[in-house]
């Protein structure tokens, strides 16, 4: 009994002694209070329409905690806001699951329906289904060659293989001659299409090494070993936000001179853009998926209007530099970027 | 049977041909606890999922449980013979792939390919309980490993195979259709689709039941997850029913892998990792115990069926999904709990 006494004792000792230091020690820049700030800047989430509240479900491939789709999601939920969308989003890594939340939102007799096609054999049918009941389907992200087929409305992504034939050709511009393209998920379409692209347009020599994208240690020290192998290697070019930063690393330990480029945007690849750590990062601009896509939804409900012309509408490759860094490290910051 | 308990027991007989009552005998089943969770879950996402209550919302439910629960009866019957198998998952997967790249490679009607992947899994499973015989090391162990080797393999062969990481479809083959009949159809019955894993699940779940109770193969399983030594020492032929376990999980395994094939008629070979902790979950949610010698098949159903109105009502109660596995969690130590719970009331009143 006594033991327990002091252990209460000495927990409320604890909690007390990190309340009193966190009220001394206020920090008068960044952090929560920084953040809350900001957002009561930012317009108070109102919509900007009286068309009746719709709902829109948004279904996708990936994984839990990803940073791409985490910006995703925030594009579509700004728009459901302004369009006053009731909006639903459920993702699973696997075929089968994924069929089966597309179902579910069918269950719910949504008004409209949001997919990604990474496993189109997979999703066949529960979209046709939705087309069968009457929900207007739009995919987004992969998937550009079914989506016609398969009854969308219209394709909003990027085209894997153009974005990798830019990386090609930015290269080339750079005077690069021996580039290793990461592939961080083996067995990923998208992924193999931007290398193949890259080493299409590419003039010099373009290899590709797999790394396991789930073990972040792991990645840094299958391209240290790579670097150390082989010092002609000027370029990386990673296929992912979080695996520039690996690079980076690798890179030191290795002392290469190899240059850093990636696909995709988060806040540390735009600092790193802005100090020159990295080369240029590859944008397809995760957020306009998302945003573009209740958009859409939103005015073919409304209007009838549909975009594109029954062919994808593509949001990138957007390159960006140095120069361009600055600017964006703000909205990579809020995760819109 | 009578719901007055029977006659007190006269001095010199047996206690194991008491007559119990039939209230009794409910209440020391192993899934009770699990039956009384999976009311609890329903009655919940009724309230709080407007669309959960809809006929076409079960049918949904019910398959996602199917998909699991099918899986689940084999492993809860080996968790009853103290054993686990870490490689369900990706076997599932395997078997999908061996069947759809046989046809294709061979240009062979799709049945053969569907034929040879029930063997080659059989063999798979064959290979645990060999190897965990002979090796006498852990299930945890061997099977861990064999579960490492198919998700190498899985990739590696449909890489050199089909060079992309997902197999070709073999829609346009023949076979293909009377096949995703057996495995891959559905009916609907006003207005609701149900899918035939439904069947294949209770089929599955009813056989393991009628083996687990009615036959002496039954009592071999109960005796080896109890204590296998002693089972060994009154003659229960141990080594032969581990691999009959193993086979088991191995046959549901084909059962599974071919209802992914025939649905999406492509598979991707990266699929399946982590899915045999969620049959072990569902397992141990109806009631099996961790340590063997206890459990039931319909238990292993309601926990699938648990686990399928959980993962599509958080949908259809429009939550946030990034909570799922939290929920998950908390509701496997919730029904673990109540099942522990209800065994010690159960046995206190014997």
């Amino acid at each position: 009994m006594a033991r327990v006494r002091t252990g209460v004792r000495a927990m409320g000792a604890v909690l007390a002694a990190v309340l009193g230091a966190s009220l001394v020690g206020c920090s008068s820049t960044g952090g929560k209070r920084a953040e809350e700030r900001a957002a009561r800047a930012a317009a108070e989430g109102r919509s900007a329409v009286d068309t009746p509240r719709w709902t829109f479900a948004m279904v996708t491939h990936s994984g839990d905690g990803d940073t791409f789709w985490d910006i995703v999601q925030r594009g579509a939920e700004q728009a459901a806001v302004k369009d006053n969308i009731k909006f639903l989003y459920s993702h699973n890594d696997e075929a089968q699951q994924q069929a089966q939340l597309v179902q579910a939102a069918i269950d719910q007799k949504v008004d409209g329906l949001i997919v990604t096609l990474a496993k189109p054999d997979a999703m066949k049918d529960v979209v046709a289904k939705a087309t069968r009941a009457g929900i207007p389907v739009i995919t987004v992200n992969s998937g550009s060659a079914e989506s016609k087929r398969f009854g969308a409305l219209t394709h909003i992504g990027q085209d894997e293989s153009i974005a990798g034939e830019a990386v090609g050709e930015e290269l080339n511009a750079r005077g690069r001659k021996k580039a290793l393209c990461i592939l961080h998920e083996q067995g990923n379409v998208g992924h193999e299409q931007r290398c193949a692209g890259a080493g299409k347009t590419f003039d010099g020599q373009m290899q590709n090494l797999y790394v396991e994208g789930t073990n972040m240690p792991d990645v840094q020290a299958s391209i240290e070993a790579k670097l150390q192998a082989d010092k002609d290697i000027d370029a990386v070019v990673t296929l992912g936000a979080p695996f520039a930063d690996a690079a980076v690393k690798a890179k030191r330990t290795a002392g290469s001179k190899a240059e850093i480029d990636t696909f995709d945007l988060n806040a540390k690849v735009a600092t790193a853009l802005e100090d020159k750590t990295l080369g240029f990062a590859v944008d397809q601009q995760p957020y306009l998926q998302g945003y573009e896509a209740v958009d859409l939804l939103w005015l073919y409900r409304y209007n009838g209007n549909v975009l594109g012309g029954g062919r994808p509408v593509l949001t990138g490759p957007q390159i960006i530099t140095s120069k361009d860094a600055a600017e964006l490290a703000e909205y990579t910051k809020r995760g819109t970027r | 049977m009578s719901t007055i308990a029977g006659p007190p027991a006269q001095a010199g007989t047996d206690e194991r041909l008491l007559r119990t009552s039939t209230l009794r005998g409910l209440l020391g089943r192993p899934e009770l606890g699990s039956v009384v969770g999976a009311a609890a879950v329903f009655i919940f996402f009724s309230i709080v999922a407007d669309s959960f209550l809809r006929a076409s919302s079960l049918g949904t439910v019910l398959y996602a449980a199917s998909t699991i629960g099918i899986m689940a009866a084999p492993v809860a019957l080996l968790m009853i013979g103290g054993e686990f198998d870490l490689s369900a998952g990706v076997l599932v997967t395997s078997s999908a792939l061996i069947s759809s790249m046989f046809s294709y490679q061979m240009t062979a009607n799709v049945w053969v390919g569907v034929l040879v992947s029930l063997l080659v899994t059989l063999a798979i499973g064959a290979f645990n309980g060999f190897m965990l015989t002979r090796t006498k090391l852990p299930s945890f162990i061997i099977t861990l490993g064999t579960f490492l080797m198919l998700t190498g393999l899985n990739l590696g062969f449909t890489k050199l195979i089909s060079d992309t990481v997902s197999t070709k479809t073999i829609a346009d083959m023949e076979g293909f259709d009377s096949a995703r009949r057996v495995f891959a159809s559905q009916w609907t019955i006003g207005g609701v689709e149900f899918k035939v894993t439904i069947l294949w699940w209770a089929a599955l779940v009813a056989i393991a039941t009628w083996i687990l109770l009615r036959t002496r193969f039954g009592n071999w399983i109960f005796a080896v997850g109890g204590e296998a030594g002693a089972a060994r020492a009154v003659g229960v032929p141990v080594i032969r029913t581990k691999i009959g376990l193993y086979l088991g999980v191995a046959f549901a395994a084909w059962v599974s892998g071919q209802h992914l094939l025939f649905s999406f008629d492509v598979v991707q070979s990266g699929e399946g990792v982590g899915n045999e902790l969620i049959y072990i979950i569902a397992a141990v949610i109806g009631g099996c115990l961790i340590t063997g010698g206890y459990g039931s098949a319909i238990g292993s159903a309601v926990g699938a069926f648990i686990f399928g109105m959980t993962s599509k009502g958080i949908v259809y109660a429009e939550w946030n999904p990034d909570w799922f596995k939290f929920f998950l969690g908390a509701m496997l130590l919730l029904a673990t709990l109540l099942n522990a719970w209800v065994r010690k009331r159960a046995e206190a009143t014997k």
